[in-house]
């Protein structure tokens, strides 16, 4: 049993397995750290910053920090909430993302974690950059205005799919994906069932002659907000402990 | 693509090996032959090392002295720093501009001249400064422009410029760059007489952990401006389980006003080198890397010499200093013009031949960095300190200073004073002897640390530098009565916009908020309330960021808003009407009558 390490968050005991990420751990115990990068099956990018969590006052983020025992992580706080929430107008404010016609819509983790964060409409200017859009390959669009630079894609296409086709290019705030071919899409062997495709948590690489499909009513986020299926873990592990 | 153009980029790829982890310096030398590293010479090279197009890209993308695109036979990079700009910086630039006729990271329709801007080249003490053709140009005048667009479009020969050199080494033949030293004040720890192999000497008479015990009982702290325990650091990578461990030492020195490394590079090579051999025999390695900025190209080679004669006198290569089975040896890695590569987990990104971006911590570098290896990651000017303490005695180097900050500290010193240059000074100064010492008694401000340090008002003069109260890896930036601070601040963000690596959200997109902000209040558009705003973004930024770089971005920002509010206030005012005061409906009309390409009918006059 020495591999259980057990530690608090915002006062609540959580049991992690050692070699375990504070998020994953949280995860596990049905605390929702708010993310925008970090997913399960991915290793973590820790570029989006909304997992940032405070260990002795000192910020962390908690999709790399290895949980250690007796470790307090303060995870909602009045400046933590307001800096992640300022994080996803910084996201929106660097894009241009058109909610109300984007096909994304309802399943889209940047439009639920506004949603989630009380973003209303952001304080901050838009700044309306100009970003192309790849529409050559038969089956996949990419939209780079609604790109959020998390790097899902270039990580699950050379780590889930072997491909390699994304990587950064350019730097500060003229970086961008960059794909693996001397302009477009179509010249890569991407294909429409690459985890690159279906990992993009927004509007960025879409499948194409599917939008809409789903009704509203029935997309992911339209009746719990982001992140709930991880709380409801927080019940059943409660149910499951002996009373 | 020409068959022989296909066959040398090739053989560059072969001259390293093919080796993906060298790929910083075969595109440098791409870029260095043949002008450019095209997209064709990408997919070349990502086959030779088998990589991938895209993550070539990347690389070259990343770095400002790296191009895809063609660019001009000779290229003028201008140095854009706040200190370059007190001495005159921006007439020089728009004199450039004007003699060849185009802008900023434009080429002359004839092909034969770029101009670009670049980031503190660190000449702060004798700017206006320049690199043309990767030969370093000091105290540029208005009056040079004509002679050097004449000369470089005749011949395209920047040496041919250089009529004076510079002293101490810069003279030397391997340098021969006009470059000054400036060295004001000798202290007894940097810029004493070093007799080389003295100190390695008495360090391999000891076993490692002596040595470390040294560094401990020393109380040396790293002198890049984090101030770590030097010897906590050793131990760590000391103790970890591991074959192959790694001495770096991080000359990108970056900092704008920050000009101390320039001048141990070419005058106290041999001491910095000692002080890696030392730190080598301390946590069992034997390779160490001196990561040189891009901007410092000059001195690769007298840096190259200098490793030659210290292998030629048995002090690097096999048994070092006598010493069997103490083998250690330096390569010089060159860096291509980026800031944020002074971090030490992105310095290790770039030695690996990756885009310079930071990594997340743990792993600490001295658990897992270079190749995975340990790695200790030190200041250049930290391993002359080393040096001087093996060849002293740790009891002596204690004594200099104060409890926490032993030793001296080298300062460059630039801005608004009479005696710019480098000093060597014990820790525990004040500000205000600081002044006095450089002749910049009048100052209203003073930028302790570069745009990542502090700016301090009168009010802090009695202020002490020192790990305790104001650390800096040296950088003092002194503003006169005339200067306007908040000019100063926006400056100093288009800094970090350009250098910020972009990878976490708060810097790539914070920055370029807060610069907006503060343009606006520079208008005199801001209302009262925007001070809360700018709080609140640039603690957004300090707190989440994911390196010290954005950890320190919004630190001019603000300190001025603490030290100077002030000069904020004056500018702020509740909007009459109740609009939005940065609105200008004058000017969205006009724009929208652009856009639509026609008058509406209603506009009077």
């Amino acid at each position: 049993m020495n591999d259980i390490i057990k530690f608090v968050i915002d006062g609540k005991e959580i049991s992690g397995r050692k070699g375990q990420t504070i998020i994953q751990a949280a995860d596990d115990a049905g605390v929702y750290i708010p993310r925008l990068c970090y997913i399960k099956k991915l290793k973590p990018g820790a570029s989006c910053r909304l997992c940032t969590v405070l260990i002795n006052n000192r910020p962390v983020a908690a999709c790399t920090q290895p949980i250690t025992e007796n470790m307090a992580v303060l995870n909602t706080t009045k400046e933590l909430d307001l800096y992640r929430k300022n994080l996803v107008e910084m996201l929106f404010v660097e894009g241009n993302h058109f909610c109300m016609f984007c096909e994304k819509s309802g399943n889209c983790e940047l439009q639920g974690m506004g949603y989630r964060l009380g973003v209303t409409a952001p304080k901050f200017p838009y700044l309306f950059p100009l970003r192309d859009v790849d529409a050559t390959h038969p089956d996949i669009l990419i939209d780079r205005n609604r790109c959020i630079l998390c790097g899902r894609c270039i990580r699950s296409s050379r780590d889930l799919d072997g491909k390699n086709i994304f990587q950064y290019v350019g730097r500060g705030h003229v970086k961008r994906v960059g794909i693996n071919a001397d302009a477009i899409l179509s010249q890569t062997n991407m294909s429409v069932t690459d985890e690159a495709v279906s990992l993009c948590p927004v509007g960025a690489i879409l499948k194409k002659r599917v939008g809409f499909a789903v009704p509203i009513g029935k997309r992911l986020f339209d009746h719990q907000p982001i992140g709930s299926d991880i709380e409801a873990k927080a019940v059943k592990v409660a149910k499951s402990k002996p009373a | 693509m020409d068959v022989s153009t296909k066959s040398s980029i090739k053989q560059i790829c072969r001259d390293f090996g093919n080796d993906r982890k060298r790929l910083m310096d075969i595109v440098e030398a791409i870029q260095e032959k043949h002008g450019r590293v095209s997209g064709e010479a990408m997919d070349i090279i990502a086959h030779e090392v088998a990589s991938h197009r895209v993550e070539v890209e990347g690389v070259v993308s990343f770095y400002s002295f790296l191009s895809s695109k063609p660019q001009g036979k000779s290229v003028i990079r201008l140095d854009d720093c706040v200190s370059c700009n007190m001495l005159g910086g921006k007439h020089l630039a728009e004199a450039f501009k004007k003699e060849l006729g185009i802008n900023f990271g434009e080429t002359t329709p004839d092909g034969k001249i770029t101009l670009e801007r670049t980031a503190c080249i660190g000449m702060c003490d004798q700017g206006p400064a320049a690199i043309i053709n990767g030969i370093i140009f000091t105290r540029l005048s208005t009056d040079a422009v004509k002679e050097i667009i004449h000369t470089l479009r005749e011949s395209g020969d920047a040496r041919k410029l250089v009529k004076n050199l510079g002293s101490g080494n810069n003279a030397s033949d391997l340098i021969q760059a006009m470059v000054t030293n400036n060295i004001r004040k000798r202290g007894p720890v940097i810029f004493a007489d070093f007799d080389s192999g003295v100190a390695l000497k008495n360090a391999l008479a000891m076993n490692a952990v002596e040595v470390i015990r040294d560094i401990k009982t020393a109380r040396l702290r790293g002198r890049g401006g984090a101030g770590f325990p030097t010897g906590m650091k050793w131990d760590f990578a000391r103790e970890a389980d591991a074959t192959r461990r790694f001495v770096l030492c991080n000359a990108d020195e970056g900092e704008p006003g920050t000009f101390k490394d320039r001048v141990l590079l070419t005058e106290c090579a041999d001491m910095i080198i000692e002080g890696m051999t030392i730190s080598g025999y301390a946590i069992g390695s034997e390779e160490g890397i001196i990561y040189l900025r891009g901007e410092y190209k000059y001195i690769q080679k007298h840096l190259e010499k200098v490793l030659e004669e210290r292998r030629s006198k048995g002090l690097l290569g096999k048994n070092v200093g006598g010493k069997r089975g103490f083998n250690f040896d330096v390569r010089v890695q060159m860096g291509a013009g980026a800031y944020v590569c002074g971090e030490e987990t992105a310095l290790i990104s770039s030695c690996e031949g990756a885009r310079g971006e930071p990594r997340d911590r743990p792993p600490f570098p001295a658990q897992q960095g270079y190749l995975g290896a340990p790695t200790i990651i030190n200041n250049v000017e930290t391993f002359c300190c080393v040096a001087r303490i093996l060849e002293k005695g740790a009891p002596w180097f204690a004594q200099i200073g104060s409890q926490a900050s032993s030793g001296t500290k080298l300062f460059s010193v630039s801005g608004d004073c009479t005696r710019h240059g480098i000093y060597e000074l014990p820790y525990g100064i004040t500000l205000k002897e600081l002044l006095a010492e450089v002749g910049g008694e009048d100052a209203q401000a003073v930028q302790v640390g570069g745009p990542s340090g502090q700016c301090i008002g009168p009010d802090g003069f009695n202020r002490i530098v020192c790990y305790e109260d104001l650390a800096t890896g040296g950088s003092i930036i002194i503003f006169g009565p005339d200067r306007d601070m908040l000019e100063v601040a926006s400056e100093f963000m288009d800094f970090y916009i350009d250098e910020s690596c972009g990878w976490c959200t708060p810097c790539r997109v914070g920055n370029v908020l807060i610069k907006e902000k503060l343009d606006k209040i520079r208008k005199k558009q801001g209302e009262p309330e925007d001070l809360k705003y700018l709080e609140e973004l640039c603690l957004t930024v300090k707190t989440m960021s994911r390196c010290g770089l954005g950890q320190t971005s919004p630190n001019m920002v603000l300190t001025t808003m603490q030290n100077f509010k002030s000069l904020y206030e004056k500018r702020l005012s509740k909007s009459a009407d109740g609009t939005n005061k940065s609105f200008d409906l004058d000017a969205a009309l006009r724009d929208s009558v652009r856009i639509q390409g026609r008058e509406p009918v209603h506009l009077e006059d």
